[in-house]
């Protein structure tokens, strides 16, 4: 475990009146980790940050910042600092005001505030542009500003909520990088927030997936996408072919499902709910659309489903073929761009091969609807 | 035709449009700049009987306001200190209403402002119902409380604060109270209308940053407020240093209002190019004061608009 301070959420309930906002959330966050919250919007992503910056008291439950309990600490007395979805600059300030306003509070003189602003504008790129007004800059410019701000506090813990979210994309892939480079030069713990699974997985040590108010899964990038433990996580996070179905047999940690349309298909119990699945409950089946491998039909590979290929999309980097199966189940294959087109298959049935490893089979449940 | 009107007739048609900007340049020309202009020359000229007026007697005279600086012509005073005195002290009393609502109102404001919840608007109707109850009305209202055998007094010996009823009317409180109450409206509903467009956020912003309220007041949200408190303070203090109906009903038999002593020109003494110069001279102070203070405060024009 890394220097930084840790967060602790235990058993954290956040209640609007009837309306429960946040259910029992258990969070550990190392110290020094960039740490996401991912789920859509209206889950309840803001309202935990907002307790864990002091501006809301849960209604049950602690939140503890290096070890110490926050009950009764005002956001104003807390080691956090908050960057606002919009970012909340100070329009009537000057940019090295709003940057330096925690030292001002402090009493800091203008000398000093003046030189600490210089480094803050130098590490952030905006070098000599301390005298403008926010309104003068553009928004990764203003995006910058607000880091600024708030690293200026020196808090142990920067909580930033969808800072990016007004961004266009291409601004958006750079500042992610540079967001996780200065989160690793001042090595304190970061906590985002985000409904963008890209950015979650790009920039994150850990991420909490959540629905509704309740935290589904906690874990690395890799684990989330590759071993989901909901079918919400599984849907949410990435794209996911889904096929519905029964348990028909259980074999060790591998499962045979009886599809609705698709007939038999092999999977592996993900690592949450091995031991849970049992014969005859209804699962579902997730197969990645980078997970199948394309073969004339009449192949006869261990694994696969057969479809025909309906449409044709051109992303770039890759194709996403669109197929129907039997009874006409929609999936979705990518394959990356090395040159090759399928435009001459279309209307042509084709197999469509996987391997076990890569096919997840989890509890039904709810799927994410975007 | 300049671009503007072009634009002007363009959106709302030539017909409408110029009965718009008709209705408006009468308001504003015919209403206001015209009477204004005939009192600042009616101030520059001697006070004659009907017949004479147009006469040969009727020339351009500064008499007017000498008048009001030095007395009449061979009077026993060298300064007509009882009317200098009178002016001085309702200006400053009108900045000192204007302060006293300022500090009474911002907050209430503030409040109002960003507070959310069906109770506001019941608060505001509170605040807004009183006023369509006459001016005239409102301040006898004051007098009854506050008055030497009204409620306040009642209230107060009753519960033996004093032995005798004090003098409220005669001690000007009265009148501060009247002046304070009547223009609260004008500076709360201008100060709330800025602070409600101001982001939360930036409030909780500072807040984060471990600003004070009292901090986070000063230099988040009055920095924000400054054009809508310049324009209610502006308000407030025109319309108490030119106010008639509190003074005349509220005031201490002592302690006359300039706006009385106009009054007494035009009606009592019907001297109205005397009364002219006195209004003139209100007219144009208070401008100026307010000019100076915006200067001071770095506040423009056009942000007394908002
Ligand atoms: N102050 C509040 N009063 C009532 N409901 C609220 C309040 N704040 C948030 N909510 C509700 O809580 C849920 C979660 O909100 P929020 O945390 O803002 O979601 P998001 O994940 O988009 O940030 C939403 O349904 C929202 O309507
Ligand atoms: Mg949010």
């Amino acid at each position: 475990m890394s220097a930084g301070v840790g967060v602790n959420l235990e058993d954290l309930w956040i209640r609007f009146g009837d309306f429960v906002a946040v259910r029992e959330a258990n969070v550990h966050i190392n110290g020094g980790d960039f740490f996401s919250f991912l789920g859509p919007s209206g889950c309840g992503k803001t309202t935990i940050l907002r307790a864990v910056s002091g501006f809301l008291e849960p209604s049950q439950g602690n939140v503890l910042i290096g070890g110490n309990n926050m009950k009764g600490i005002g956001p104003n007395k807390r080691p956090t600092a908050l960057i606002f979805q919009n970012l909340a600059l100070f329009p009537l300030m000057k940019v090295w005001e709003n940057i330096t306003f925690s030292m001002e509070i402090k009493g800091a003189s203008t000398k000093q505030r003046r030189k600490r602003a210089d480094e803050l504008l130098d590490m952030i790129a905006l070098t000599g542009q301390g005298e403008k007004l926010p309104a003068e800059l553009s928004g990764g410019q203003k995006q910058r500003v607000a880091i600024a701000r708030a690293l200026c506090a020196e808090p142990d813990v920067l909580l930033l909520d969808e800072p990016l979210s007004a961004l266009d994309l291409k601004l958006r892939q750079h500042m992610r990088s540079e967001l996780r480079e200065i989160q690793k030069r001042v090595g304190i713990t970061f906590i985002y927030i985000t409904h963008d699974q890209g950015e979650a997985l790009t920039m994150s040590d850990n991420i909490a997936v959540m629905r509704d108010g309740v935290i589904d899964q906690i874990g690395d990038g890799k684990s989330i996408y590759n071993d989901p433990n909901t079918a919400f996580a599984a849907s949410f996070v990435g794209e996911n072919n889904v096929f519905r179905g029964t348990v028909k047999q259980v074999i060790g940690n591998e499962v045979m499902i009886r599809t609705n349309r698709s007939g038999d298909l092999m999977a592996r119990i993900s690592t949450a709910n091995q031991g849970k699945l049992k014969q005859g409950d209804e699962a579902m089946l997730f197969i990645r659309p980078e997970a199948f491998a394309l073969a004339p039909a009449g192949t006869q590979g261990d694994h696969f489903v057969t479809a025909q290929v309906t449409k044709e999309e051109f992303e770039g980097s890759a194709f996403n073929i669109f197929m129907e199966g039997e009874g006409g189940k929609e999936i979705k294959v990518a394959l990356p761009n090395v040159g090759q087109s399928f435009e001459s298959h279309m209307g042509e049935a084709m197999t469509l091969e996987y391997q076990v490893k890569n096919a997840v089979a989890l509890p039904a449940g709810v799927l994410a609807t975007e | 035709m300049p671009r503007f009107l072009k634009e002007y007739f363009n959106r709302n048609g030539f017909g409408l449009g110029s009965v718009m900007l008709g209705l408006v340049l009468f308001w504003t020309v015919g209403l206001i700049i015209l009477p204004q202009l005939s009192m600042l020359d009616f101030s520059f000229r001697p006070n004659l009987p009907p017949p004479e007026i147009g006469g040969p007697k009727d020339l351009y005279t500064l008499e007017n306001y000498k008048y009001l600086i030095f007395g009449p012509e061979g009077g026993s005073q060298s300064y007509n200190a009882v009317d200098l005195r009178v002016f001085y002290r309702t200006l400053i009393a009108a900045v000192f209403v204007t302060m006293f609502n300022l500090m009474l109102c911002y907050p209430i404001a503030y409040y109002l402002a960003q507070t959310k919840g069906n109770h506001i608007r019941v608060l505001a109707l509170m605040l807004i119902i009183p006023y369509w109850i006459n001016e005239i009305l409102r301040a006898f209202a004051l007098r009854i409380i506050f008055g030497e055998s009204g409620v306040l007094n009642n209230v107060l010996v009753g519960m033996g604060v004093f032995d005798t009823p004090f003098d409220f009317i005669r001690n000007d409180i009265a009148l501060y109270a009247g002046l304070g109450y009547a223009y609260i409206l004008l500076m709360i509903f201008p100060i709330y209308n800025v602070i409600e467009s101001l982001d939360r956020n930036q409030i909780e912003a500072a807040r984060d940053m471990g600003a004070s309220w009292p901090r986070i007041h000063w230099r988040v949200v009055i920095p924000y407020a400054k054009p809508g408190i310049s324009s209610g303070c502006t308000m407030v203090f025109m319309l108490s240093a030119g106010a008639l109906a509190a003074p005349q009903i509220l005031g201490g038999p002592s302690s006359l209002w300039f706006t009385q002593l106009i009054y007494q020109q035009f009606n009592d003494n019907s001297d109205w190019p005397q009364g002219a110069a006195y209004a003139v001279v209100l007219l144009v102070t208070c401008i100026l004061l307010v000019l100076a203070l915006m200067r001071l405060f770095k506040v423009n024009m056009g942000d007394i608009g908002k």
